[in-house]
């Protein structure tokens, strides 16, 4: 970031502010109408409609006699029963995500800090480091782990000489699905820290070591704080894909650790049980729109897009 | 003591970035691998067959075509309406404004297999058939968003008196458009078709969801993962890593000459 020369007077928060940007007129006319036109009602039909479809198939009732075919109906039992056959799959979903998110966030965070404080002139190259693993297929990365965490491979065998593995094994338990998650959802971790971080004035964590701040004062006290918006940010941005994974569960898992998105996908394609796939498939947008709006009540919607 | 610590974190920095590419170098290594069972798990013996002969599997190099051609459709549509979302929001006031940014946001904030499932109720109720089109579709609808914020950053980042010097100059508002804001805004909408396409081309779930009996990339080996998946997966996959990765590199580089002629001259 160059430094500025501001006004005696001037905050250095304020500082930041007037760096904006010189931002132009808005105009308000018919054009911006038509702009906005059909990319929304692409979204529209294509994503909020679906929601109400979504919710009328989770009701629906099966009709006698007939296997597989479903009729308009106001079953609410659908939920009880999904749920009450389900919830260990969704409380697993919930925990292993957790787990993940909060590792991406440890592994995420120096390289985030590197990367914006440290970076310099090698920024750009950085950043698209962090981006090109998605270059490779999503699946063929998860599904290198399995060589990875082998079992005669270098890490199980590692851990397994200090007796830290419940199972003796890492691949097809429920830790190498959470590896799996932590590693596949890394870069939304990274990105929005980086932001954040970027933001920050390093002259802040000057003049907090000026002041004989130890390095983890400084830390708790200035660098953490102010890189809060992208720890939130990145934590959501995460965990919401974490959640509702189910290939890392398929391919790295055992049948025992199967999460709620693979329950959600046999129930819709294979077992063609409509009414309580869509049930499971609403109940998890529900946690995760719960989730989104207590942050979008900290951070207003222009901040999010 | 502060040399050692300013280290530590680069040292750090470096292993987590290793990390990253640890499974791609497996995937990469285990393309020039000769497999004993039909699994593509540990290595044998070198050699080059999948790479001679890339397409020497059924279904391979089809599933490849029909994921370039979705995601090239997709990626055209989808970076139109963005773009012009885009401009919508950062030149023009309308009613609406918060409903509009909370209906881009969504899509991003929603699991995958939550997009997937509720389109696929949707075209079972209206018994649309599933198939190329219905993935398309889905494609266009989730990629939309991430081209809204990509653009969105660029035109937010333009100096608008570069406009205004233009128009000052007494260029028409069609010409301005043409020869001062849109080269400046191309390679926002550049980078965000590129991003789409491969949002698109690497799409698993929403797909899967949507595609009926269409076999993509993704889906090939999905289905491959169970019974063994050839050799030429890894690489094509391979393949398609350094091509992109080429891609962007070059556009930082050509970037970044540019930046530097700007500030010698």
């Amino acid at each position: 970031m160059p430094l500025r020369v501001a006004a005696p007077n001037v905050s250095p928060i304020l500082v930041v502010d007037q760096a904006k940007p010189v931002v132009a007129a808005k105009r308000r006319s018919r054009t911006g109408y038509i702009l906005l036109f059909p990319g929304m009602t692409w979204l529209a039909i294509f994503f909020a409609i679906p929601f109400i479809t979504l919710f009328m198939t989770s009701l629906q009732q099966p009709v006698p006699g007939k296997i597989g075919k479903y009729q308009a109906g106001f079953e609410l039992s659908n939920y009880a029963n999904a749920m009450a056959e389900y919830w260990p799959q969704f409380l697993r979903s919930f925990i292993y995500a957790g787990i993940a998110t909060l590792l991406a966030l440890v592994i995420a965070f120096p390289l985030a800090y590197f990367i914006a404080m440290k970076g310099g002139r090698w920024r750009p190259l950085l950043l698209v480091l962090v981006i090109a693993p998605s270059f490779a297929s999503f699946l063929l990365r998860t599904y290198a782990w399995r060589t990875i965490l082998s079992d005669e491979g270098p890490i199980t065998s590692f851990f397994n000489a200090l007796h830290l593995l419940p199972d003796d094994r890492i691949l097809n338990t429920g830790i190498a699905v959470v590896a799996g998650l932590t590693y596949n959802f890394l870069p939304f971790m990274i990105l929005p820290l980086y932001a954040a971080i970027e933001k920050i004035d390093p002259r802040l964590i000057e003049a907090s070591s000026d002041l004989y701040a130890s390095a983890t004062t400084t830390f708790r006290k200035v660098t953490w704080p102010l890189s809060l918006p992208g720890v939130v940010a990145g934590t959501l941005l995460t965990f919401i894909p974490a959640a509702g994974d189910y290939i890392n569960a398929e391919l790295l898992g055992s049948t025992k650790d199967r999460m709620i998105g693979n329950v959600i996908q046999t129930n819709f394609i294979e077992f063609r049980d409509y009414p309580t796939a869509s049930a499971l498939s609403f109940v998890l947008m529900a946690v995760i729109l719960v989730l989104v709006f207590t942050y979008i009540r900290r951070a207003g919607t222009e901040e999010l897009v | 003591m502060r040399f050692i610590r300013r280290n530590l974190l680069a040292v750090v920095a470096i292993l987590v970035l290793i990390y990253l590419f640890i499974p791609i170098a497996v995937v990469a290594i285990l393309s020039f691998n000769k497999p004993s069972g039909k699994f593509n798990i540990s290595w044998t013996q070198f050699s080059t067959d999948a790479w001679t002969n890339l397409c020497g599997v059924p279904g391979v190099c089809s599933s490849f075509v029909t994921s370039i051609q979705i995601g090239i459709i997709a990626t055209i549509v989808a970076t139109a309406l963005g773009t012009m979302i885009a401009f919508a929001l950062v030149r023009y006031r309308f009613r609406g404004r918060s409903t509009t940014n909370l209906l881009i946001f969504l899509p991003m904030a929603t699991p995958e297999v939550v997009l997937g499932s509720s389109l696929l109720a949707l075209f079972l109720n209206l018994r649309f058939p599933l198939g190329q089109w219905t993935v398309v579709i889905a494609h266009i609808m989730f990629i939309i968003s991430f081209v809204v914020v990509t653009v969105k950053a660029r035109l937010q980042g333009l100096d608008p008196r570069l406009e205004e010097a233009a128009r000052d100059l007494y260029a028409n508002p069609r010409s301005t458009f043409r020869y001062v804001t849109l080269p400046l805004v191309a390679p926002g909408i550049a980078g965000a078709a590129l991003l789409g396409f491969s949002l698109s081309f690497d799409d698993f779930i929403i797909s899967y969801f949507n595609a009926g009996t269409l076999v993509t990339f993704p889906i090939f080996i999905w289905g491959a993962a169970q019974r063994g998946i050839p050799v030429q997966v890894n690489a094509l996959a391979t393949l398609v890593f350094v091509i992109a990765l080429l891609i962007v590199l070059g556009s930082q580089v050509v970037n970044y000459r540019r930046r530097r002629k700007l500030v010698s001259t």
